[in-house]
């Protein structure tokens, strides 16, 4: 058992999601298991090894600093589920 | 009235024989007959009918004029809502088109909806939507069929020919899964053939737009059309693209396809290993070559995807928070709360689970052992594939380890639900590029795919393959 | 000069570091071609990017790569020839895309450093850990609705350069003198334009105390404060509470503070997220930075006179003290203003101490009283080089000069002009100050007489009243002189 409870509570408080109890339990479970599944990387020699982020070869392409798009703020706004006098709006933070 | 392919329809559009209005209203037709495979998330004949008015007048130069192709949800789309099958995209509009989908519209093809798909392509069956499962349309008997996943429902769209072409994602067999088991060929190209500007991000390391199609030359037409670099995309390739449908050519002589004996594997079926075997022999009788090959860290590619992809779509997924966009929880109390409540509702459980792995194995004191080991195995895939390429043309697996299952069978064991992808993840992990065609039957009937699969940026060589296999079937 | 503070028990040494955010200078984003425009409507400048919408990808701007090594070459740093772009995880209002790209084990930048100068004309070298590049925050409005926090992402992905030095800073001041000397460096190079206002220049300071020759402290760290003044007061406050504590056998909690700048007290965030885990990872959008030894070389030839090149040219050149000329350099525009003034005639670089001292104190003071920026000065380095000359050659009084420089100020006009037109020329023929000073005795009589019986000082007395008939314009030195010798006659 790689995770409790606690430790799954914790993840699901940085990934921001709500779980019940009963959501935990279940996940618990399923976490287990995968992560006991995935251990078995740890059989594979990666010393000296490079880790691997993009398989994309070609080096990083780079843009000309020309400031050219023109969304409205209208068109950015306008998916949004609560904008009010032209900003997106959540609930009052206090810092 | 059923139309063979897109060359076919086009030379019919070509030669007066049929109209951009005809096509569109017999392919309507046959989408609102089988809405019961609830294949599609969005349909709607009067955005069909206002693209045929914008399409009607085009030159007969443009190679898709006239074409219904339909398009995974997953790609966003100025005129039709995009929902990636998930609640928390509820009511977004995207005032943006994607790169690929504006390739297809740029070529005068016909959109006739968003398909259904495995929630932000997180499956492989196309049974995490949000919208309900999608029915493959070969299911018999009152025993629905899984259509494969998460590509589920533009595979099964093109099975039950409710279009000619329809376009996918793959990130670790989204489009190989489905095409075998809904008997259609379907292409994954080489990672960055296709950009990925437009479409909701699951894995970027691993994403790559697609197509499925009736045949191989239909594949090829389409992926011509939306391959193609794009400054939009840092990982999108700089490179030519051939134009694989001339091009293509089914003489295999001197060429070398290898068999890796890692993709004999437990708890496969005969029948499936029958289909290799005599799609080896078919090769052989072609001219190619035979070489027995190796790659020694398959075993490990399953692990490392389940690594990486959640540890990539765990950030990515980030931005569906209920600001900008999409669903948000009612009445949270503060920001926290809105946060937690809009994710948790607007999130189904296999998002929630990757998003949970993909959190923990990048946080603090196991990023080295989960995420940086999956990137160092994952390093040994890629250049298991580089050293057998030296010798060899192209690789021929299986496409998946069996046809496809019921949807009445229990899904709650999610690593046996990870297996499903186990020969097409390899692929994925090392960016290069391959393509699933139908080649045989279970003794149930249903379709079996096989796998090619190729060298960076050689989908010719896999597309020629394919053509060559496809002729035993014809 | 001793950084030991006096507690009640024993003395206490402050240890600072600060990261400073320090916005580059571009036209476009870091990752988007939305514009960077200060102060425009909420929301208007955000790109499909900024707001992160489903499927929308980063592309880096070449040149804000070029001002972040530029910027690196100016702190005398290795610039990384490999460097990757990672992911910061977390979530916040103004975040929209739930994650800031950054760069955490691979920077842009490594290991510099700059030095900053005291008064008393020594100096100190401050080591600098790296400089990395990163996206901004949108910003996040509190007080506009009474329930809603406002979100406008206008600033949202603006390309920063954050500049983290090591612990090396001791008090208030020398923090002051390297966010100082690290703004002109950015000014010189043009990479920033150093507004801390607008908050194109803001500091994270990182706060702790110890008894001499200790261990490091637990330290607190004052987010976002905006001008050199605040960061002193914040520091000031800061390191008092922190003393305090520890001398009533107390603990100091590593905190993230606010300041405020009406109470000018620290006080920590309510909103401290349960402890930080970022997950940073290599952003799977972006690839490596791969940066030629060729393209730095070429960026090097670029880099124009730094301050500290500058201030020993100013040494060297023109005698100024260690600390004039760090004075005059740390503010590109002040300097470049004096070279060229120095520039209008050979002969004011032996006097470049008047030079100094007419822009320091007499412009200054002008430019202070009318809220302008040395860049709008009326009064051009030519025209002012002019003045400098006619005072050095005797030309005119520095007295009358100030009047000059005011009319200079309000009229734009060469000094020459106004001298001429208002008859203001040094008087220097002898024979018109004689008949001056004869009249001047004739009228005074008694004081003459009181001056003769040993009252030295009614000298400045005559000195004034001669003064006065010649309307200011006579030489003081011929006055004086003409003066003297003929009293003395007189006995």
């Amino acid at each position: 058992m790689k995770l409790d409870t606690n430790t799954i509570n914790k993840i699901a408080k940085l990934a921001r999601i709500k779980l019940s109890e009963e959501e935990a339990e279940d996940l618990l479970k399923d976490m287990n298991s995968i992560l006991d599944w995935v251990e078995q990387l740890n059989e594979v020699n990666t010393d000296s090894i490079e880790p691997l982020a993009n398989i994309s070869s070609s080096i990083l392409p780079q843009r000309k600093d020309e400031s050219s798009d023109v969304n409205s703020s209208d068109e950015i706004l306008q998916n949004s589920p609560d904008k009010l006098e032209g900003y997106f709006a959540v609930p009052k933070v206090v810092e | 009235m059923e139309f063979k392919s897109i060359s076919q329809l086009k030379s019919l559009l070509d030669e007066n024989k049929i109209s951009v209005k005809e096509i569109a209203e017999t392919y309507i037709k046959k989408i609102n007959e089988n809405k019961d495979l609830n294949i599609f998330i969005y349909f709607n004949e009067d955005k069909i009918h206002d693209q045929v008015k914008e399409t009607e007048n085009l030159s007969n130069d443009n190679v898709l004029k006239g074409i219904p192709i339909a398009v995974k949800d997953l790609f966003c789309t100025k005129n039709m809502p995009t929902t990636a099958a998930s609640k928390i995209l509820e009511n977004f509009k995207p005032t943006y088109e994607s790169f690929v989908t504006q390739k297809l519209i740029d070529q005068g093809s016909i959109f006739v909806g968003k398909t259904n798909l495995d929630e932000f392509a997180m499956g492989s069956a196309t049974n995490t939507s949000f919208f309900g499962n999608t029915i493959n349309p070969l299911s018999k008997n009152n025993n629905p069929l899984a259509p494969g996943g998460s590509s589920g429902g533009s595979a099964a769209a093109v099975a039950a020919d409710l279009c000619l072409g329809a376009t996918g994602t793959d990130t670790g067999g989204s489009i190989r899964q489905p095409a075998s088991f809904c008997g259609v060929v379907g292409i994954k190209p080489t990672y960055g053939l296709c950009s990925r500007w437009g479409i909701a991000a699951f894995a970027s390391s691993l994403d790559q737009a697609g197509v499925f199609s009736k045949n191989v030359t239909d594949s090829s037409i389409l992926l011509e059309v939306i391959a193609g670099h794009d400054q939009r995309d840092s990982t999108s390739s700089n490179v030519k693209i051939p134009s694989f449908s001339k091009n293509l050519n089914s003489d295999l002589r001197g060429k070398v396809i290898g068999i890796p004996k890692e993709y004999t594997v437990d708890g496969i079926s005969d029948e499936i290993n029958q289909v290799w075997e005599d799609a080896i022999k078919s090769l052989e009788k072609k001219g190619a070559k035979i070489k027995h090959i190796s790659l020694p860290h398959t075993k490990y590619a399953l692990p490392t995807y389940y690594i990486i992809a959640p540890a990539e779509a765990s950030s990515n997924l980030a931005r569906y928070d209920g600001v900008k966009y999409g669903y948000r929880a009612e009445n949270p109390k503060s920001l926290d709360e809105m946060y937690e409540l809009t994710r948790s509702e607007g999130f189904g459980k296999e998002v929630k689970r990757r998003i949970l792995i993909g959190t923990y194995v990048l946080s603090a004191g196991y990023y080295d052992a989960y995420y940086l080991k999956a990137q160092k195995v994952r390093k040994l895939i890629a250049n298991d594939f580089i050293e057998v390429f030296s010798d060899c043309d192209f690789i021929l697996t299986p496409t998946a380890p069996s046809a496809a299952f019921s949807l009445n069978e229990k899904q709650d064991d999610p690593i046996k639900m990870y297996l499903n992808d186990v020969f097409t993840v390899p692929a994925s992990l090392a960016g290069i590029p391959g393509i699933s065609i139908p080649y045989g039957h279970d003794k149930e009937g249903l379709p079996l795919g096989i796998q090619l699969l190729g060298k960076h940026y050689n989908e010719q060589e896999i597309f020629n393959a394919a053509f060559a296999l496809e002729k035993d079937y014809e | 000069m001793s950084n030991l503070i006096k507690g009640k028990k024993h003395d206490w040494e402050t240890v600072i570091g600060l990261e400073i955010h320090a916005q580059v200078k571009s036209n476009s984003k870091l990752f988007s071609s939305s514009s960077t425009t200060f102060g425009s409507k909420p929301n208007s400048q955000v790109s499909l990017v900024d707001a992160a919408m489903p499927g929308m990808l980063p592309v880096i701007n070449k040149y804000c790569i070029e001002q972040a090594i530029k910027t690196g070459i100016g702190l005398n740093a290795k610039i990384n020839n490999y460097s990757i772009f990672d992911r910061k995880n977390y979530f916040y209002a103004d975040l929209p895309q739930g994650y800031q790209i950054s760069q955490y084990k691979h920077p842009i930048v490594g290991e510099g450093k700059v030095t900053i100068d005291f008064k008393d004309g020594s100096s100190k070298d401050i080591r600098i850990v790296r400089l990395h590049l990163e996206q901004d925050a949108g910003k996040s409005l509190h007080d506009q609705n009474p329930t809603k926090t406002y979100v406008d992402l206008n600033r949202s992905g603006v390309a920063l350069m954050e500049i983290v030095s090591e612990p090396d800073i001791r008090n208030a001041d020398e923090a002051g003198l390297y966010i100082n000397k690290i703004r002109s460096i950015l000014m010189y190079l043009d990479t920033c334009d150093g507004n801390m206002q607008e908050g194109s220049l803001r500091a994270d300071v990182n706060i702790s105390v110890r008894k001499p020759g200790d261990d490091y402290g637990t330290r607190c760290e004052i987010k976002n404060l905006n001008s050199i003044k605040f960061i002193k007061q914040a520091i000031n406050y800061e390191v008092k509470r922190q003393i305090e504590v520890l001398e009533e056998g107390g603990v100091i909690e590593q905190n993230t503070l606010l300041f405020n700048t009406s109470t000018g007290k620290t006080r920590p965030m309510r909103s401290k997220e349960e402890a930080h885990d970022y997950r940073y990872f290599p952003d799977p959008d972006l690839l490596p930075l791969v940066i030629g030894q060729s393209e730095i070389e070429n960026l090097k030839n670029e880099i124009p006179e730094l301050p500290d090149d500058r201030k020993k040219r100013y040494i060297n050149e023109y005698n100024l003290s260690n600390y004039d000329a760090s004075v005059l350099t740390s503010d590109k525009s002040v300097s470049d203003f004096f070279d060229s003034v120095i520039k209008v005639d050979s002969r004011l670089k032996k006097s470049s101490k008047i030079v100094v001292n007419w822009i320091t104190s007499e412009l200054f003071s002008l430019l202070n009283e009318n809220d302008l920026e040395i860049n709008n000065s009326p009064i051009t380095p030519e025209n002012l080089g002019k003045l400098v000359k006619l005072i050095i050659d005797d030309v005119i009084s520095g007295k009358i000069a100030k009047d000059v420089l005011l009319e200079m100020f309000k009229t734009k006009k060469d000094p020459d002009k106004i001298i001429e037109d208002k008859g203001l020329k040094q008087v220097t023929d002898t024979s018109l100050i004689e008949t001056i000073v004869d009249d001047v005795i004739d009228e005074n009589h008694k004081m003459v007489d009181q001056y003769l019986l040993g009252k030295d000082k009614l000298l400045g007395f005559f000195v004034g009243q001669a003064m006065k008939k010649s309307k200011g314009k006579a030489n003081p030195k011929i006055l004086n002189e003409i003066l003297k010798e003929k009293l003395s006659k007189k006995n």
